[in-house]
C-alpha cells in the first residue's frame, strides 16, 4: 500500500473572477470562482488551490471574500497564494478561512519569511511556490511575480533551501508549459522530486488525464494541480451555467472554445486514468461502482 | 440536557493553529461554540474540543502557560464529551519523543513517535493527504457502539491527514481505527468512554468528515450535559 496522490484543482483569481491564461499570461475570464470550487468539491477534489494572479494590482479584499465564502461550504483543504508579503498578510488569509498559504515572490526576496512563517503557523501551513522557466542552457530558474520577473535563483537549490527553512510542501509550476496542454514538464518534476523529501505538487501543462498520470509515474509528483482541463471540462458539461455574479467579459466562455491540446475532463476521469495506470488515489465514496 | 437547548462546545484555544474550519464544522453539525483559553469557561461547556497543529513541546508549553492541563483532565473526568484532533490527539498521550522527550496530558497510555519507514523503504514526511481508516482487526462492531463518532463511517473511508508523528498506544482497547501509510500501520483514532480523538482532520475530510461531527453532536445531545 502506498500513498494516495492528490488531485487539486487550481483556481487562478483576478479580482472577483476565475481566469485562465497561457504561460500565466493572456488571462481569460471563465466565471465565478465559487461556482467552480463548489463543483470540484462535490465531484471529489482532494484539495483546492487559489492563486491571486495579479495580487499586487488589485485590492486583496476580493480574494478574502472569495475564500471566506468558500470556507463556509467547502470542507477540504484550501491553499491560498498570490502577493502574500508578510506574516500579517498570511495571518489575514488564514483568518479568512485558508488552511495553507503559498508564497513565492516574498520568499525569494526574503527567505527568512519561510522560516518565520513555518515556526509561527506550522510547516504544514506553508507551501513554497516555485515558478520555473527553462533557460537556453537547460537550467531552470525561479521567477517571481507570477512568472514575470527574473530572480536568477536556480530551481533545485532553491527547493532544497525552502525545505531547510521549514516549507511543508512545494508547488512547482512550469511557466513554459502552463496553460498550453503540452503536458507537465516531467524532467523538471523529476529533478525537484529527487532533491527534496517534502511533498511536491506538480503544476502547469496537462492536456489530458494521461498527462496527469505521467507526472506521478514518470515525474514522482505527490500531488497534481490542474486547471485548464478541469475548467473546460466543467464549462462543457451539462451542469454548467454562467452565474451572473461573475463580472467581466464572458464571450470566451459562451463560445465554449477549447485549445486543441486541451481535452476537457472531470475529476472522475482523471482519477479513473490514475487507477488504470496503477496510481493510487481517493475516490469519492458515494459514487458506487464508478 | 434539555432537548431544545443547543449544546455549547468549548473550542480550546492555546495558540496552536487555525480554528476556522473546526468552527465551520461545528456550525454545520448544528452546535454552538465559543473559543476560549479560560479554564472556567471550558469547565462550563457541554462538550470540549482540543484542536491543534504544530510541535508537541510548544503545545504543552502553551497549555501550561494558560493553566489548562489540569482543567482538561478534570473536564475529561467529568464525563462530558471531549474530542481531540490531530495534535490534540497526540497531546492526550503520556509522552512524546518529538524533538526531545515531553510529558503529555496523560489520558491514554501511549507515546507519540515519528512516522518512520520500514526497512529498505523511504517515504515522504509529513504524510499530507487522504488515507483510509479501518477498525482494528476488522472489528466493525467497535464503530457501531453508541459512544463512537465513527458510527456511520464505513470501513476503509478516506480522511484527510497532515502529520509527521503518530500515537503508539499501550492500551489496545482504546485503539478505535488504524491507518496504513506506505506499509506502516498506526493508530489513527482512539476512543475511551467520553473521549474521542483522531489523527486526521474530520473538518477537512469532506462529507464523511462532517458526518463524524454530526454524530458527535448527537452524542453530545444524548449526554447529560453539565452535571
Amino acid at each position: 500500500m502506498s500513498k494516495n496522490i492528490r488531485v487539486i484543482p487550481r483556481l487562478d483569481i483576478k479580482g472577483p473572477n476565475l481566469v485562465k491564461g497561457v504561460n500565466l499570461e493572456g488571462l481569460r475570464v471563465l466565471g465565478n470562482p465559487e461556482q467552480f470550487a463548489r463543483y470540484y468539491y462535490e465531484n471529489g477534489a482532494d484539495e483546492l488551490i487559489y492563486i491571486d494572479v495579479v495580487a499586487s494590482l488589485y485590492n486583496r479584499n476580493s480574494l478574502h471574500n472569495i475564500i471566506s465564502r468558500a470556507a463556509r461550504e467547502i470542507f477540504i483543504p484550501m491553499t491560498v497564494g498570490g502577493g502574500l508579503r508578510s506574516i500579517d498578510d498570511i495571518k489575514e488569509v488564514l483568518r479568512a478561512g485558508a488552511d495553507k498559504v503559498s508564497i513565492n515572490t516574498a520568499a525569494i526576496k526574503n527567505p527568512g519569511l519561510i522560516k518565520e512563517a513555518s515556526q509561527k503557523f506550522g510547516s504544514s501551513t506553508i507551501v513554497v511556490t516555485i515558478e520555473a522557466i527553462k533557460q537556453p542552457d537547460g537550467k531552470y530558474l525561479a521567477y517571481t511575480d507570477n512568472g514575470r520577473e527574473y530572480s536568477g535563483v536556480e530551481v533545485i537549490s532553491w527547493a532544497k533551501r525552502a525545505e531547510e527553512l521549514g516549507a511543508g510542501e512545494i508547488l512547482l509550476t512550469s511557466v513554459d508549459r502552463e496553460g498550453t496542454g503540452k503536458g507537465y514538464d516531467i524532467e523538471l518534476i523529476k529533478m525537484v522530486a529527487a532533491a527534496v523529501s517534502i511533498p511536491l505538487i506538480a503544476s502547469g501543462g496537462p492536456g489530458s488525464p494521461e498527462d496527469v498520470v505521467k507526472a506521478v509515474k514518470n515525474g514522482g509528483a505527490d500531488a497534481v494541480a490542474i486547471a485548464s482541463i478541469l475548467h473546460y471540462g466543467y464549462i462543457n458539461s451539462e451542469a454548467f451555467k454562467i452565474e451572473s455574479s461573475a463580472e467581466g467579459n464572458h464571450e470566451f466562455v459562451r463560445s465554449k472554445k477549447n485549445f486543441s491540446l486541451i481535452k476537457p475532463s472531470g475529476i472522475f476521469d482523471i482519477k479513473r486514468a490514475m487507477s488504470d495506470g496503477e496510481v493510487q488515489c481517493r475516490f469519492k465514496a458515494d459514487r458506487d461502482g464508478r | 440536557m434539555d432537548g431544545k437547548k443547543i449544546p455549547q462546545v468549548a473550542i480550546i484555544d492555546y495558540e496552536m493553529g487555525n480554528l476556522f474550519s473546526v468552527k465551520r464544522a461545528l456550525e454545520n453539525a448544528g452546535l454552538n461554540y465559543f473559543v476560549t483559553s479560560e479554564a472556567s469557561s471550558i469547565l462550563a461547556s457541554d462538550a470540549a474540543i482540543l484542536p491543534g497543529v504544530g510541535a508537541f513541546g510548544d503545545a504543552m508549553k502553551n497549555l501550561s502557560k494558560y493553566d489548562l492541563i489540569y482543567p482538561v483532565r478534570d473536564y475529561i473526568a467529568s464525563g462530558r464529551p471531549f474530542m481531540g484532533v490531530c495534535l490534540g490527539m497526540q497531546l492526550l498521550m503520556d509522552e512524546s519523543e518529538e524533538f526531545g522527550a515531553h510529558k503529555g496530558i496523560g489520558i491514554f497510555d501511549g507515546s507519540v513517535v515519528r512516522l518512520a519507514p520500514l526497512e529498505n523503504r523511504s517515504f515522504k514526511i509529513p504524510q499530507v493527504g487522504w488515507n483510509s481508516i479501518y477498525p482494528p482487526a476488522d472489528r466493525e462492531e467497535l464503530w457501531n457502539d453508541p459512544s463512537s463518532p465513527l458510527k456511520n463511517i464505513k470501513n476503509g473511508e478516506y480522511m484527510y491527514f497532515v502529520h509527521s508523528f503518530c500515537c503508539l498506544l499501550r492500551e489496545a482497547d482504546s485503539v478505535h481505527s488504524l491507518t496504513n501509510y506506505e506499509g506502516v500501520q498506526y493508530c489513527s483514532s482512539v476512543l475511551k468512554k467520553n473521549v474521542f480523538a483522531c489523527q486526521f482532520h474530520p473538518e477537512k475530510s469532506a462529507a464523511m468528515g462532517l458526518e463524524i461531527y454530526s454524530r458527535w453532536a448527537e452524542i453530545i445531545r444524548n449526554s447529560g450535559g453539565i452535571k
